[in-house]
């Protein structure tokens, strides 16, 4: 180094002592290789099955029917979800009068009824008297009576049992609508419903947002991934099936969802991740923030750090 | 081309030589690979980047390997779902050893002395690590990643970008996890690497013996 050069000049008057800096990688990359190989071979990784509307609707018929009455009423949390999927009034999450929600608009529109109930049924209708019969009673009526056989239909599976593997209500008012939820219930346990949910009219396909909205309005997904720790409210975010790490440096994320006002709040979402995302900007800018850049002169943590060159200065 | 050729005119004009001219005067090889570093550099906090980096390699590795086999490989096969852990345990031996070296960066105030553009590429690259992570947890294809989809919807949907950024569109999210993302930290990473060995590291806080001042801002 010479004298024209800035590190040479910035290290002006200071020991300067050999060091290998690739020596120093390779061992830590040696080290790194026996930990990492290690771990995966003593612990593996998780890996428990995705949840199919196959294995719901085989599991739990009464959810899955009753999630279905809710997709057909437009009752569901996806009907009634707001941008990007619905426009339902008053949905969107909002701070003050700004909501990126809205403005970003309705840009993957989902009919429940029509994408979740209707389609896949007129599928499942060719060949099936019943089912044709049933789908065309329900289209020839009116808005006001379909909402009265489902919503009539919905209040009663509360009390639903399972006679004979098939869900079953008490007797009531439902037009067609058990007819048709019977043959998607059949339809769904035979794996079919999973692959019309994501027909698109290609061969290929990689969007699932169809099937994984159906799914997220039952309560059998979410019963599965609270006994499993992996709920908002049990910082889910962070963790992974079984006793496994998982996003673990999450934990502030998560964080904020744990505590008021931000876990009773309406627009949690949206205030977490402005709030993540100012955080982050000030972590960028702590070399120009005073009293953020500060701390570390105060708090003696170096002398720590350099303690051996402190002592032998 | 011989060196009659070339006149002082051509020379100032010539944006090849003025890139290695900028590039020799900003980065000589002794800094690049520097035998002799600061007495102050000893301590287990500058190892913490190395290990950090380490790990980053078997990340790559491994993930080089997952995406050659095809995203159900894992799920099948026995050899697969090794490959698999090495990349689940040497993404927690990166994240573990970032979070230390930028913790050990913080209290070091590693952006004085005009490194302040190393700090921020440095917190750059750990956001976008958790993107790239956050991208792979969702393409798992199983339970985890399927949970993790439904519920991050609402966080990415709140914020508008639920349709440009869909957690729920597996193609997408596998793509970004596999090429746009790595490529993006890598690259931040290399570049980081640069502006260390640029600069030099960071001297001790305090008065250090027979150096000049230190700039606190970490201006240039």
């Amino acid at each position: 180094m010479t004298n024209d050069d800035p590190q040479a000049r910035y290290y002006a008057g200071i020991k300067m002592i050999r060091y290998d800096l690739i020596k120093e990688f390779v061992l830590a990359f040696v080290v790194v290789s026996i930990v990492v190989v290690g771990l995966a071979g003593v612990f593996s990784s998780p890996d428990d099955p995705a949840v199919t509307i196959q294995t719901w609707s085989t599991k739990d018929p009464v959810d899955f029917v009753t999630t279905a009455a809710s997709e057909l009423d437009y009752q569901s949390g996806t009907a009634q979800y707001g941008p990007p999927y619905t426009n339902t009034a008053d949905a969107a999450q909002a701070l003050g009068p700004v909501s990126p929600q809205s403005l970003a608009g309705v840009t993957t529109p989902i009919d429940t009824a029509k994408d979740f109930v209707l389609q896949p049924l007129g599928f499942a209708a060719v060949g099936n008297p019943t089912l044709t019969a049933a789908l065309a009673k329900y289209n020839a009526a009116s808005a006001d009576q379909q909402q009265s056989w489902v919503g009539n239909y919905a209040t009663a599976l509360a009390d639903a049992t399972i006679v004979n593997d098939e869900v079953s209500v008490a007797s009531g008012d439902y037009g067609p609508v058990p007819d048709m939820m019977a043959g998607l219930l059949g339809l769904a346990r035979t794996g079919a419903l999973d692959g019309l949910l994501l027909s698109n009219g290609n061969l290929y396909q990689t969007d699932f947002t169809k099937p994984l909205l159906f799914l997220g309005d039952g309560n059998y997904l979410s019963g599965l991934a609270a006994d499993q720790h992996l709920t908002g409210d049990q910082w889910g975010m962070m963790n992974e099936t079984g006793m496994y790490p998982g996003q673990t440096w999450l934990w502030l994320f998560s964080f904020w969802y744990q505590i008021p006002p931000f876990n009773t709040a309406s627009n949690t979402d949206l205030v977490v991740i402005l709030l993540m995302i100012v955080l982050t900007t000030l972590l960028a800018l702590v070399p120009f923030i005073p009293i953020l850049r500060d701390i570390p002169r105060w708090v003696p943590v170096h002398k720590i750090i350099w303690r051996r060159y402190y002592r032998g200065r | 081309m011989s060196e009659a050729n070339s006149t002082p005119r051509n020379e100032s004009s010539s944006w090849t030589l003025a890139i290695r001219r900028l590039l020799q005067r900003k980065l000589p090889l002794v800094h690049l690979l520097p035998d002799r570093q600061p007495v102050f550099v000893g301590s287990w906090v500058y190892i913490f980047g190395v290990v950090a980096i380490a790990g980053l390699i078997w990340v790559v590795a491994s993930g080089m390997l997952l995406a050659f086999f095809g995203p159900m490989w894992w799920h099948q096969s026995s050899v697969g779902r090794f490959v698999n852990s090495l990349h689940l345990w040497s993404v927690q031996v990166f994240f573990v050893f970032m979070v230390l070296h930028l913790w050990g960066q913080y209290f070091m105030a590693g952006w004085r002395d005009g490194r302040a553009k190393t700090w921020m590429v440095g917190v750059v690259i750990f956001a976008f690590s958790i993107v790239t992570a956050f991208t792979g947890f969702i393409s798992q294809q199983n339970f985890d990643g399927e949970w993790i989809a439904v519920n991050a919807k609402d966080a990415t949907n709140s914020a508008g970008i639920g349709t440009l950024f869909n957690v729920l569109n597996y193609g997408q999210m596998y793509g970004l996890h596999i090429i746009l993302l790595p490529m993006l930290v890598a690259t931040l990473v290399g570049v980081h690497v640069l502006f260390v060995r640029m600069k030099g590291v960071v001297k001790p806080i305090g008065k250090v013996q027979g150096a000049q001042p230190s700039n606190e801002e970490g201006a240039s």
